[in-house]
């Protein structure tokens, strides 16, 4: 589903990723540990060009998206991101911020297509081959009631219906979490990355992060973690890399990596954290 | 000293009753009120299209300022930008208008009435101020906000008017309100391309009743009850902006 190839990125003379070719089939949870400053999140954030790759490419169903050219907006959508620091939008409601972004590119590609279908229109009235108008099956009211009901329902499946319409400044961090991760679910998209879900939360508030995390990644959901509870990427993750120094150290299923670690590095990280 | 001090006083007071029934003479039986409300309209008029003006032109540089340059075209919109600021920084807006007046619209051979070239100035003035005021704003939101827009296959443009300018906005209004009453006294030299202010309207009503006194008091009590009732306007928006970062 995702290919990387070479992929490397580096901040003026630091290198911060070095030459990193992996392979993330549909369906699979990846966990990433590893070390403070190994790279982790840049990667993470790589996968979706929230960084731009220095070099290498990044195929997500079968378009380079590391490449200028293409509209990195498109191949977002299909790729939900979790925040450390949660970043709900903080003028908008609970409920406007799961229907933002839906309904904003509903309401885009309906207006492109009027856009579209008008020029054809002009177009067929002079050209002998006329071609046929793009279909347009909704409305604008239409478009926002479904994402409406979609973030309700969302909301419900965590529990937050009554907070629909205050505020994330009144949420706790948990909730402010449970939310960014629906918000995301709230696209459809194809995979979910998570860079550090539960490191800026309580420790009360960790529990319930991971068990909605848990259940995303039981329907089936392909994921990308950077986590630190090992526990948790032994518990949900079918695979698990560990990176040290900008590169993949090692790269097992997770009884493997824990039980019966391979390189040294991996080995004295786990002897740390375990 | 305290003679003096009487006789002058005695001297004004006696006279302010005199120089009062003056000014009404001519604010109420010849018509001087209605060219004191054309004055307050038209100062107004001005102050708020040159702020509404300044601040679409505000956001407009700021977000090319603070855009990634990266690539060319953002480059060169910076350099415009930098050099639009410093040029409106750069000079008094009393000589900013004289030369818009008597310079450039002759040279365009256009003939625009004084009200709106005032707007104009002003507008293309105030920008220059507003786009650094709205470029700390935009600075002051965190930048995780433009992240997670981004994240979700929002563009740049979008993010930005949706999520962080508004955002922005709500922590420089205090600011803009100063931005807001600074252009409303600032207003006072219209007359200079002959543009009916206040300033205008009184001075009919002084040279007609041939004494200044109450009519520039009264002047000047306009201008303070104006930014008064502004700054409470302020208040009153701030207070309801800030309703997202309450715990209700």
């Amino acid at each position: 589903m995702i290919d990387v190839i070479n992929l490397s990125k580096s901040y003026g003379s630091l290198e911060v990723l070095k030459d990193i070719t992996v392979s993330i089939k549909e369906g699979e949870k990846v966990a990433i540990i590893g070390p403070s400053g190994s790279g982790k999140s840049t990667f993470l954030r790589c996968l979706n060009c929230m960084e731009d790759p220095t070099s290498g490419s990044i195929i997500f169903e079968g378009v380079d998206i590391a490449d200028m050219r293409v509209d990195i907006n498109i191949h977002r959508r299909h790729m939900g991101m979790v925040f450390q620091q949660f970043n709900l939008f903080n003028n908008k409601t609970v409920i406007d911020n799961i229907m933002l972004a839906p309904v904003h590119i509903g309401l885009y590609d309906l207006r492109m297509k009027k856009i579209k279908n008008f020029f054809i229109r002009i177009r067929n009235v002079f050209a002998r081959n006329k071609k046929p108008l793009y279909e347009i099956d909704t409305t604008k009211s239409e478009i926002k009631a479904k994402a409406r009901e979609n973030a309700l329902r969302l909301l419900k499946r965590i529990g937050l219906e009554d907070k629909a319409n205050v505020y994330p400044s009144t949420l706790s961090g948990g909730q402010k979490q449970r939310i960014a991760i629906i918000r995301a679910l709230a696209m459809n998209p194809k995979v979910m990355l998570f860079d550090e879900p539960t490191s800026a939360l309580d420790p009360e508030m960790v529990g319930e992060v991971l068990e909605l995390i848990k259940q995303v990644a039981e329907e089936g959901m392909t994921m990308v973690i950077v986590t630190h509870e090992m526990g948790f990427a032994r518990e949900v993750a079918t695979r698990v890399l560990f990176m040290d120094e900008g590169r993949i150290v090692e790269d097992d299923t997770p009884e493997e990596i824990f039980t019966n670690p391979k390189n040294p590095r991996t080995k004295e990280f786990l002897s740390k954290v375990l | 000293m305290l003679k003096y001090l009487s006789i002058s006083k005695g001297y004004v007071m006696g006279n302010f009753e005199k120089k009062l029934a003056k000014f009404w003479e001519i604010f109420y039986e010849h018509d001087g009120y209605t060219k004191v409300l054309t004055g307050l309209n038209n100062t107004l008029y001005i102050a708020v299209a040159g702020l509404a003006i300044g601040i679409i032109i505000g956001t407009l540089i700021a977000i090319v300022e603070v855009f990634p340059k990266y690539k060319r075209l953002p480059r060169i919109l910076n350099g415009f930008c930098r050099f639009y600021v410093g040029l409106f920084r750069g000079s008094p807006v009393v000589v900013q208008l004289l030369v818009a007046y008597y310079v450039v619209l002759p040279l365009l051979g256009t003939n625009l009435p004084a009200l709106n070239v005032c707007v104009l100035v002003f507008g293309l003035n105030s920008g220059a101020y507003v786009s650094e005021i709205m470029r700390g704003g935009i600075l002051s939101v965190d930048p995780g906000q433009m992240e997670a827009g981004r994240a979700l296959g929002l563009s740049y443009g979008v993010t930005m008017m949706k999520i962080v300018v508004p955002q922005a906005i709500k922590n420089i209004l205090p600011t803009l309100g100063n931005e807001f009453i600074a252009l409303i006294k600032e207003t006072s030299v219209v007359s200079f391309v002959g543009a009916a202010d206040l300033y205008v309207a009184f001075s009919y009503i002084g040279t007609n009743s041939y004494e200044f006194m109450v009519p520039y008091l009264a002047m000047a009590l306009i201008y303070i009850v104006l930014v008064m009732i502004i700054a409470l306007l302020v208040k009153i928006m701030e207070r309801s902006l800030r309703k997202s970062d309450r715990r209700n």
